[in-house]
């Protein structure tokens, strides 16, 4: 066995105690007829051949491309110091700190991580960690349903597609929920149509336990936050904003606005893409819905010496105290990635929070100029931080032929949100710090050949991807 | 700072000095967020930590080394699999082709990874005896939630609107009747038979046209094999209902037992667990199901497939009409996964064998040692932990487990989980794993029969434990009471330190 320590002398020597010939003997309690049947696995791998094959793999995905792909999930500079960080062993090998007197490390650096957002969205209280953004959002969710005791919740058409469909799984029919459409047309189209929200709201049959919004929205729009807050208070609802964690150095944090919990993606802050996790779902909350609160927390104490200390508390929400009338059945979380984003908060620091979150909206901007200039129109004209979707007829079509010129060009809308008529034509791009002016240059000049029906002739593209990546 | 004991740290915050760490970031130009609507726009900067990438570096190199991990020793957390975390499954995820690959990179451009979690898929469903599996959830719990939730739309398609109930054993870990809730069902607990096993004549009393499913671990929370679980299973659909296996075991029965095959309908698989992923001080994990034949069209979406002409592809929103739906975003830990993965190749079949053989041998060994020191309420061959019990050491000395548990510390060692099963008095669950040398199983019992004998000679000093670690007994109490959830500078009586 690749990993094991024992010895033929050692197992006899474990055998001979218990005074049994054979390991079998420790399986006979298995009924005969329940046994299994031979596994039909491959045999053994070494480690050398084992590597070159996971080598092999990684090399057929294309991580080459110049990639204006967000949609949730954005690209930024990590410095090398963070990684380092999260492989020493004591952090990543360790378990969930049931033992605090040997677990401080993990203790104090979760209650930092609870301290930094709370920072970030001027909420107070900050769940260790969650699984992703899109569970975080269907816990605010389902805690907006307990603290209010209403059923139904509102979501904004303009929160990631993922997230939506998630709420919807875990509402599985129980609760209910409605969509905010988006508004149609004019300055405000692609953001929360706030009519339609009024009368969503004013059903008196139906009273809303709360409304979730995105700002930024999945379009990259920035949504009247503070109104729409109003709008749900006024009517004795909860409000969650769905939130993206760097843009919180220079948007205005969720508090300012009055929500009542932040959800949202914690990816952003230095965390690999890495195909879809392991992410960190953010979850804050106000003082007031602390015991609606999923998922751990860390408190600061003393040990009995009065030395300052770090325990897990509150646990009285928790499955493992309170079986079925816990919050959440969350029992594992994603306390490794919680870690990885407070490092990488500790290394840049606020200045470089701030310049990240600038130089996005610097990009966008450029990508935004540089489209136009070949006839690419923005699809919206509300306000944006660093994301945006352009008009591109045929934009399924158009993004494949880019791919084969060495871009990922953003997303083809229709893919993820096919219900939208007015989002058909729509693509999805996005800038961060880690953006070039040429490979901005390069895209817009391919696009711009591939609309004029001019894909081939043009010298400026990149030269398609090394063989074997796509089959 | 003073406040701070000689081996605790500073927090981030503490270590701040304006002005200390720009520079890794060039500036962007003065005007660059000018374009943003004022009423969006955040009016003071958020107070987070300014340190030199020297101090950052040392705050967390030095508060890693107040953990302890299975890095550094043994780890007997029952119920949690601490093994050993291969290495070379670090660098795989995080080869750039893995780990800079985006989620909604189209598929031609994700045919390593989508290939990967593919053959994982299959992997994990022979291991299972499964029809198919599902890598969709982020851990155990979220598992638990995809299984009773297709569980549920299968009786709802049947037109099967009755059954709202789960039965659960005493003796299960919290998530399955957290789960319940969580889709809408009500938890009927049943206690568990004398010897520790299902009580099969309880359940079969309960069983009815109101169940939904019954949650079995197997072997059990208490280490157990239930031997019964035949006669459970024909008794389940015999009424009607459908067999949730909770897989967080499965580290015991790899090769000997597949749960699909036995006649499980749906079960999970902790790979933090069994399959050697890192625990990362609480998680990531990931929760793999794996279903029988009738709940595969229940599955969550996206599911990996594989074209006719050997290329794979993600499922497409709304593709399977079915599907219970999604339970995050995108396709799943893939990270984790790769590790997952890797470890699998890595044993094979008789690897993978060879992994229960050892942790079972190895569990029955420690329980061998510890005998006639402390009690062993389930005293038959063990699967990969065991329940031992400080209740006779207490009646005579007044130690508990807990106080046990804390001198462990002191010798060097992790506690096991203690107080878990529930229905144990003054228990703790050991599960020593299969990549403990013999000499350390030995150490770990010696530490522990030390420690029965000091129970008998010595009780105020267990009482006092543990005296070697970083800090002493927390005051737990306090921190419910008065919640400090977050730094805020602290001056005067509010620092919750004296000095």
């Amino acid at each position: 066995m690749a990993y094991g320590p024992h010895t033929a002398d050692d197992r006899a020597r474990m055998l001979g105690a218990l005074e049994i010939d054979s390991v079998d003997r420790l399986f006979d309690d298995i009924p005969e007829a329940l046994r299994a049947s031979a596994l039909r696995l491959p045999p053994p791998e070494p480690e050398l051949l084992l590597s070159q094959r996971l080598m092999a793999l990684a090399a057929r995905n294309r991580t080459d491309l110049a990639s204006f792909l967000g949609a949730g999930v954005y690209r930024h500079w990590s410095p090398p110091a963070v990684d380092q960080i999260l492989l020493r062993g004591e952090w990543y090998t360790a378990y969930t700190p049931y033992q605090p007197e040997i677990s401080q490390g993990t203790l104090q650096s979760i209650y930092e991580y609870q301290s930094l957002i709370a920072e970030l969205t001027g909420l107070g209280v900050v769940s260790a960690s969650h699984y992703d953004g899109a569970a975080a959002t269907a816990e605010a969710a389902l805690m907006m349903c307990r603290q209010t005791r209403r059923s139904r919740v509102l979501v904004s058409a303009a929160v990631h597609p993922h997230y939506a469909a998630t709420l919807r799984t875990y509402f599985h029919g129980r609760l209910e929920v409605d969509v905010i459409p988006m508004a149609v047309g004019g300055e405000t189209a692609g953001t929360v149509d706030l009519e339609a929200l009024e009368r969503l709201l004013s059903q008196p049959d139906a009273p809303v336990a709360g409304v979730v919004v995105a700002q930024p929205n999945f379009l990259g729009l920035l949504e009247p936050m503070a109104r729409i807050g109003e709008l749900a208070h006024a009517a004795g609802a909860l409000f969650t904003a769905v939130i993206e964690p760097v843009s919180l150095a220079v948007l205005a944090p969720p508090a300012s606005y009055g929500a009542d919990i932040a959800a949202g993606e914690g990816q952003p802050l230095g965390i690999p893409p890495q195909y879809g996790g392991p992410y960190l779902g953010l979850l804050a909350t106000t003082e007031a819905l602390v015991r609606q609160l999923p998922g751990r927390l860390v408190g600061l104490t003393t040990d009995i010496d009065g030395r300052r200390a770090y325990v897990m508390t509150l646990r009285a929400r928790e499955q493992d105290i309170r079986r079925d009338r816990a919050a959440s059945n969350i029992c594992t979380n994603q306390a490794l990635l919680a870690l990885a984003a407070s490092v990488w908060l500790a290394a840049i620091g606020p200045h470089g929070l701030r310049d990240v979150a600038a130089w996005g909206a610097v990009r966008a901007r450029e990508l935004e100029t540089a489209l136009a200039a070949v006839g690419v129109a923005r699809l919206h004209a509300a306000p944006y931080l660093n994301e945006f979707a352009v008009r591109v007829p045929d934009a399924k079509r158009v993004h494949r032929r880019l791919l084969e010129r060495g871009f990922l060009a953003g997303l083809p809308l229709v893919e993820v949100l096919p219900g939208e008529p007015a989002l058909a034509d729509g693509l999805l791009v996005c800038a961060t710090e880690v953006t070039t002016p040429d490979e901005i240059a390069t895209f817009a000049s391919a696009l711009g050949a591939e609309l004029s029906g001019d894909g081939r002739a043009d010298g400026q593209v990149r030269s398609p991807a090394p063989t074997g990546a796509a089959r | 700072m003073s406040v701070v004991g000689p081996r605790l740290r500073p927090n981030l915050f503490e270590r701040s000095r304006p002005g200390r760490g720009n520079g890794k970031i060039p500036h962007p130009p003065a005007d660059a967020l000018d374009r943003l609507p004022t009423e969006a726009r955040r009016e003071q900067p958020p107070a987070l930590p300014e340190l030199n990438e020297p101090e950052v570096v040392r705050h967390y190199v030095n508060l890693s080394q107040l953990n302890y991990a299975v890095d550094t020793g043994f780890y007997p957390l029952g119920s949690c699999t601490m093994k050993f975390n291969p290495k070379l499954n670090e660098w795989a995820a995080r080869l750039p082709g893995f780990a800079q690959l985006h989620p909604l990179a189209p598929d031609e451009a994700a045919q390593g990874t989508l290939e990967l979690l593919w053959e994982l898929e299959q992997s994990l469903a022979e291991i299972a005896g499964m029809r198919a599996v599902t890598l969709q959830p982020a851990a155990g719990a979220q598992g638990e939630l995809a299984g009773i939730l297709m569980i549920r739309a299968y009786h709802r398609d049947r037109g099967d609107t009755e059954r709202t109930e789960v039965l659960v054993p005493d003796s299960s870990h919290g998530t399955n009747p957290a789960t319940a809730t969580m889709a809408g069902l009500r938890t009927v607990t049943i206690p568990s038979a004398p010897d520790g096993g299902v009580d099969l004549e309880a359940f079969e009393a309960a069983l009815g046209p109101r169940t939904a499913a019954v949650m079995i671990t197997n072997p059990s929370t208490l280490g157990l094999f239930e031997k019964r679980i035949g006669e459970l299973l024909t008794a389940v659909h015999e009424a009607g209902a459908l067999a949730y296996m909770d897989g967080a075991n499965l580290n015991a029965i790899l090769g000997r037992f597949k749960p699909g095959e036995a006649g499980f309908d749906v079960m999970h698989i902790n790979v933090h667990k069994t399959f050697s992923t890192p625990h990362g001080g609480g998680g990531p994990g990931s929760g793999p199901v794996g279903v029988g034949e009738r709940l595969v069209p229940y599955l969550p979406e996206p599911r990996v497939l594989r074209e006719a002409d050997g290329s794979f592809r993600l499922e497409r929103p709304g593709e399977r009409a079915t599907s219970i739906g999604r339970l995050r975003s995108y396709v799943g830990n893939t990270g984790v996964l790769v590790r997952a993965y890797a470890y699998i190749r890595a044993h094979g079949a008789s690897g993978l064998r060879e992994v229960s053989d050892d942790a079972v041998l190895a569990a029955n060994y420690l329980k061998h040692r510890l005998r006639g020191a402390y009690d062993i309420p389930y005293d038959r061959p063990c699967k990969h932990e065991f329940v031992a019990s400080a209740s006779t050491i207490r009646k005579r000395t007044g130690v508990r487990t807990l106080d046990i548990a804390k001198r462990l510390i002191d010798h060097g060692f992790h506690p096991p989980t203690i107080y878990f099963p529930l229905i144990v008095d003054e228990g703790m669950l050991i599960e020593p794993t299969e990549t403990e040398p013999v000499e350390t199983l030995d150490a770990f019992a010696d530490a522990l029969l030390e420690i029965a004998r000091e129970a008998e000679s010595d009780p105020a000093a267990l009482h006092d434990a543990p005296r070697s670690a970083p800090v002493r007994r927390l005051d737990e109490a306090t921190a419910a009471r008065q919640p400090n959830l977050r730094w805020k500078p602290m001056t005067g009586r509010q620092m919750p330190c004296p000095d």
